[in-house]
């Protein structure tokens, strides 16, 4: 049930592609509830996909 | 119609954005040439509603894509198994996998900042990575393309461009991670 954090950073990197199945949904969700490390790298990739969609629409 | 001099303002931000996905100065300036004058013969069809920008834009997307299919992938790449390794990150994590180092919060950044130096961390950072990958990202993440059209133009499978954007992002952060911290610190 447990995933470790090279495991929850590949499941974050995952679900900004696609929906990610259930399972895999829940474990990342009680990684993060415990992983500030995690949850910082989530808030990251996420203002990295905000830039560059900016970036790209030459804003 | 299109006004010339707008049209040519906007050349530097066309050629970053073929620069990123080619790495190649040659030939990133020779589609932005191709782009122009596509946009100039097709000038008609420039309603204004967008801006010149995105109009653009969207037409040196679709000629970057048809480069990619015209030109055959076998030239371009190396081995789809060195990229699709992820162990150049073992240094990241400890054995049990867990972050060597906290994760710092980047503070300094406003977002707005951030998209404005994007080009810049990117060029340096993709200079790194292989060249498939950085493409992956870019139609990713700048494009925003789904993952099947990714597949399709880089013809790979779903899973190899799933860990190409995972090696991507895991670089790039890094990058970023650099400057922003690098920067609070100094």
């Amino acid at each position: 049930m447990k995933i470790n954090c090279r495991q929850a950073s590949r499941l974050i990197s995952q679900g900004l592609d696609q929906p990610l199945s259930q399972w895999d949904h829940v474990r990342l969700r009680m990684h993060l509830w415990m992983c500030g490390n995690c949850r910082q790298f989530s808030h990251q990739l996420q203002l990295m996909r905000q830039s560059a969609r900016k970036a790209g629409r030459g804003e | 119609m299109i006004n010339p001099a707008e049209l040519e303002t906007e050349l530097p931000y066309l050629q970053r954005y073929a620069l990123a996905q080619l790495r190649d100065r040659d030939a990133a300036n020779e589609i932005v040439q191709e782009t122009v004058l596509a946009a100039l013969e097709s000038g008609d069809s420039f309603s204004g509603k967008s801006s010149l920008r995105t109009w653009l834009t969207s037409i040196l997307r679709f000629k970057l894509i048809d480069r990619l299919r015209r030109k055959g992938k076998e030239v371009l790449f190396a081995s789809l198994d060195e990229e699709t390794d992820d162990s150049d990150f073992d240094g990241l994590f400890s054995k049990d996998g867990h972050w060597q180092e906290r994760i710092k919060a980047w503070s300094g950044p406003e977002e707005s900042m951030m998209a404005r130096q994007f080009w810049d961390v990117f060029e340096r950072c993709s200079e790194v990575m292989p060249r498939r990958t950085a493409m992956a990202f870019v139609m990713r993440e700048v494009m925003g393309l789904e993952i099947a059209e990714i597949c399709n133009n880089l013809e790979i499978t779903a899973t190899n461009c799933s860990v190409l954007l995972y090696r991507a992002r895991m670089s790039l952060r890094e990058c970023f991670e650099i400057r922003w911290t690098g920067e609070a610190r100094a």
